[in-house]
């Protein structure tokens, strides 16, 4: 069995290469990569700058509660923080929109 | 289940509790008892898979190569070479969340991936680990993220505080994903067989019609099965990117 794969080296490992991409073996590590971020659907873009947009609102209104109840100033803190967490959450949609070109730059 | 016309899509995600008296005393339900045969059979496929040690691997040796070798590229690609270090604890997160997500396909099973109360827990782990590594490796420098190089620093007020939520909505967004792609594809798959239910209730022309919702069923089945390896790829690889930060700082 290793004599045989011996014997034609190199046109063994071509043979393979091209099989491997046919099967689409090589292809989906390396492709995998970059779809999954860039060449998403529409659809899971919009679920994932939905999500990202919530979830800083979230924390941000967490904070402002707890540090309310913590100051006793019930309502300011909160104000400031649901500003200040939608601010967050743009700059989230804009973490994973943008960073592509400056990224590969680097 | 759907026999009158209320269609209980939410009752699949309780929990109950399994294995009889004992089960009940220790509080192990069936989510439990799914994530402990997600962590069997990881195991198994490893140690069985990779028992034999060909060169030319059989079936189960292939599939334990192609996951680990798949999460070890993801990691160096994403961290860099530290990320070796880290590549247990990817490929755990990432088997546990994919095993979880596919087994809840099965009949009679459970998605134990579809509770907050799980992701939760593993994005908590992760952002804590990421943060510890941080501070590990850059000591008090690690502050230094929340305020980028080259802004105005009569803005800082402004940029710290919301520096500060964007790192901690990390974990949320993490969680909140899986979590909410796991509950959306059950409860469609729920309401579409209780229509299916419906249906075959109202006679022959329930029959026939009843062919469409279970259509769509086998087709969100692939889709659902796309959608257990995505999350699963999605969480890992934001671990890995959160990992880069961490080691790196920009």
């Amino acid at each position: 069995m290793s004599g045989k794969r011996g014997d034609d080296g190199g046109s063994f490992e071509d043979r393979l290469a091209v099989a491997r991409r046919k099967q689409g073996l090589d292809a989906p590590p390396p492709g995998v990569g970059k779809p999954a971020k860039g060449g998403m659907s529409a659809m899971g873009i919009g679920l994932r700058v939905g999500v990202e947009l919530v979830s800083a609102l979230v924390v941000a209104i967490a904070i402002g509660w707890w540090l309310d109840s913590f100051f006793h100033t019930r309502p300011f803190l909160l104000m400031l923080f649901v500003l200040l967490g939608g601010a967050a959450g743009l700059l989230n949609v804009w973490r994973l929109l943008m960073p592509k070109d400056p990224a590969k730059t680097k | 289940m759907a026999a009158g016309h209320t269609i209980d899509a939410l009752g699949q995600f309780e929990l109950h509790p399994v294995l009889g008296a004992v089960g009940r005393s220790v509080g192990f339900s069936q989510s439990s008892m799914m994530m402990l045969i997600a962590a069997v059979l990881t195991i198994g496929l490893l140690v069985v898979g990779m028992s034999a040690k060909a060169v030319v691997p059989g079936r189960l040796q292939a599939l334990a190569e192609m996951l680990y070798d798949f999460v070890h590229k993801m990691c160096i690609e994403q961290i860099g070479e530290e990320g070796k270090k880290f590549f247990p604890f990817v490929f755990t997160l990432f088997t546990f969340i994919l095993l979880g997500n596919l087994l809840g396909l099965l009949p009679f099973s459970f998605a134990y991936t579809s509770h907050i109360a799980v992701t939760f827990s593993l994005a908590a782990i992760v952002i804590v680990l990421v943060t510890g590594v941080a501070l590990a490796i850059h000591g008090m420098h690690f502050f230094s993220y929340f305020f980028p190089a080259g802004a105005p620093i009569y803005l800082a007020w402004l940029i710290i505080p919301v520096e500060i939520i964007s790192y901690l909505s990390r974990p949320v967004s993490l969680s909140i994903r899986l979590f909410a792609n796991m509950v959306a594809g059950h409860v469609m798959f729920e309401v579409f067989a209780s229509f299916i239910v419906m249906m075959a209730g109202a006679g022959l022309v329930g029959y026939i019609g009843g062919v469409g919702p279970l259509a769509l069923n086998v087709i969100l089945m692939g889709f659902e099965l796309l959608v257990a390896c995505l999350q699963a790829y999605v969480f890992a690889v934001l671990t890995c990117i959160y990992l880069h930060d961490a080691v790196h700082l920009h």
